[in-house]
């Protein structure tokens, strides 16, 4: 249960904590990386120069992404009825799916709930729950890519020193969260939708550009210019909501202490490095770790990683099978 | 002479100390930005500066505004495309659903009201709960008879309430009270706006356009009215003459498709939003 509160707290703002005890499986672990006389820079060359080429988890979620936004256009302007709405609420082949975090909102709003919107609810939180929780914003939110290629660029930028990554205290995600909830409850407005990035992309995309992608564009130049990956990393309510939703999903990305050299590749490219703090040499655990909570899946540290340490993994089953 | 070591004139500065306090401001910053932007944004919109139809069977304004999810389920499911989404110029009410009538009304063409049923929130709803808000005027005394199926079994529209109520709030402009008729399309050979006929097609609305009168007296709102008993021309006398005018009653529904087609410019008779019925 500890493992589950760290992830917990870690995903609220507390930065990770040094572990206290570690498994027997995990002190020996650590104990070899520390005695053993191996030539690690040879393992290393040897790991590099075998690992998977390309970014195969990337261009599968980059698919998954853009096919499941494009299946809401084409639903509308062809009328094939398959997805229809937009990712705040939309029906599935019929059935209702409500963004939870859209739904949260109206909750507290109206400060009634008819059975259709707890119906929609209640599936997408099955469903990401066991698709991982935060996945919903790597593999489905349109806004993630568009963040993914800012980044792209604020990283080139940095490397050439022209702009610096300014960071805030992760907390302010969770604080926000708060406020936009009590303001829902007092204004009686979903005020957090009328700047959400992710309600304004996708109906952008089906009903037709609007002023307020001005908004959007907005928020991506804060995040080339000024703030890696800013909305999503500190602002993004969403992001906490489907958090909470998948703390306990069995779809993860596993970190195996043994394969690992300790090189620190996964947590550059990571849109939540602490997620990732366990892949520090001495700080992991336990021989198998996961990623936590936080971890959107989005699978860059699986794509990234020379040595087959991260992988995606589902909890149990192995037992099953 | 002192023999003291001189004091530093600054005391060190901490570079990490100095790093986190600059984080701290930058993230109070941040924060205020975030919630002050939407919080601006809502002003407009909680006042009401600017009114806007909405879809049929919308709750209450207020219940409207904190029920819609903005998904736009509605807009996707009206066979006449009268629903619009909101930008970010009107308050910020971004994604809420409105109908702008004179552009493009709901005529009920898809007899059975769709947006409410498609909507998943219950912002449009046949049925109220009981403890929203229903204002006088606001309730129809009889669900309304749609017209088109008037002859079928279940005549009426599902519908408790009134969206808006229509109103001739420019006479003047009014053709039937200066004695006109009219000819050609109600709205010109470029107007894009759609409706179902009837005695054309049951099931496919048609452009406005595609519809052309040749009429003595011009009675558009009264003929296009899609909803029983909701309006009609009534001879009055006025200043010693007896004139034709459009007189709006009580079934009035306040779907706009009298301001649509209204030939006048601007329209002699609009809809206004959230009107209540306040007695002929």
């Amino acid at each position: 249960m500890s493992k589950y509160s760290e992830s917990l707290m870690v995903m609220l703002g507390r930065e990770p904590k040094k572990p206290q005890q570690f498994t027997p499986a995990a002190d020996h672990i650590h104990t070899l990386k520390r005695v053993e006389k191996v030539d690690w820079e040879e393992l290393k060359t040897h790991a590099r120069a075998h690992r998977a080429q390309g970014q195969p988890w990337r261009n599968r979620r980059w698919s998954f992404l853009i096919g499941i936004n494009l299946l809401f256009v084409v639903s509308y302007w062809f009328d094939i009825q398959i997805l229809e709405g937009a990712l705040t609420a939309s029906r599935l082949l019929g059935f209702h799916m409500i963004d939870v975090n859209s739904a949260l909102q109206v909750m507290l709003a109206h400060k009634h709930i008819i059975v259709n919107l707890l119906i929609g609810t209640g599936t997408v939180v099955v469903l990401w729950f066991f698709f991982g929780g935060r996945t919903f914003c790597s593999w489905v939110c349109p806004y993630h890519l568009v963040a993914e290629w800012a980044e792209k660029l604020h990283v080139y930028l940095a490397q050439k020193k022209i702009v610096t990554d300014h960071t805030f205290n992760r907390g302010v995600r969770t604080v926000l969260w708060l406020i936009f909830g009590v303001l829902a409850w007092v204004t009686g407005y979903t005020v957090f939708e009328t700047l959400s990035p992710t309600g304004i992309l996708s109906r952008a995309l089906i009903y037709g550009p609007g002023l307020a992608l001005g908004w959007v564009a907005l928020l991506l130049a804060f995040e080339i210019f000024y703030s890696r990956r800013g909305w999503c990393r500190y602002v993004c309510p969403i992001g906490l909501t489907y958090g909470f939703v998948g703390v306990f999903s069995p779809l993860r990305v596993k970190y195996d202490l043994s394969k690992c050299f300790h090189e620190g590749d996964c947590r550059k490219v990571c849109e939540v490095p602490h997620v990732l703090e366990i892949v520090k040499k001495g700080r992991a655990a336990d021989a198998i770790m996961d990623t936590g909570a936080d971890c959107t899946r989005c699978g860059a540290c699986v794509d990234v990683c020379p040595s087959g340490a991260l992988r995606f993994d589902i909890k149990g089953l192995h037992k099953l099978l | 002479m002192s023999t003291e070591k001189p004091q530093p004139t600054h005391p060190l500065i901490n570079k990490r100390k100095l790093e986190d306090r600059r984080r701290f401001l930058r993230t109070l910053f941040l924060a205020g930005t975030a919630v002050g932007i939407p919080l601006l944004g809502l002003t407009p919109m909680a006042r009401g500066w600017e009114s806007r139809m909405r879809p049929p069977g919308a709750l209450d304004e207020k219940d409207f505004l904190s029920s819609c999810i903005k998904c736009g389920q509605c807009v996707q499911v009206c066979p006449v495309s009268a629903i619009k989404l909101d930008d970010i110029g009107h308050g910020f009410g971004i994604g809420v659903p409105y109908i702008d009538s004179r552009t493009q009304a709901c005529d009920f063409s898809c007899d059975a009201v769709q947006c409410i049923l498609a909507c998943p929130t219950g912002a449009l709803a046949y049925e109220k709960p009981d403890f929203l808000l229903v204002r006088p005027g606001a309730a129809l005394a009889n669900k309304p008879i749609l017209l088109a199926k008037e002859k079928s079994a279940e005549p009426t529209l599902n519908l408790k309430e009134r969206t808006g109520l229509a109103k001739l709030v420019r006479p003047e402009k009014c053709l039937a009270r200066q004695g006109k008729g009219i000819k050609g399309a109600a709205r010109g050979p470029e107007f894009k706006g759609r409706m179902r006929f009837m005695e054309v097609d049951r099931w496919k609305p048609i452009p406005l356009r595609d519809h052309p009168y040749d009429l003595e007296l011009c009675d558009l709102c009264v003929r296009t009215c899609p909803i029983k008993g909701a309006i009609s021309l009534e001879t009055v006398v006025e200043n010693g003459v007896k004139i034709r005018t459009p007189v709006v009653h009580e079934p009035c529904v306040g779907c706009g498709v009298c301001e649509m087609v209204c030939p006048a410019e601007p329209a002699a008779i609009v809809v206004e939003a959230r009107k209540t019925w306040e007695g002929a």
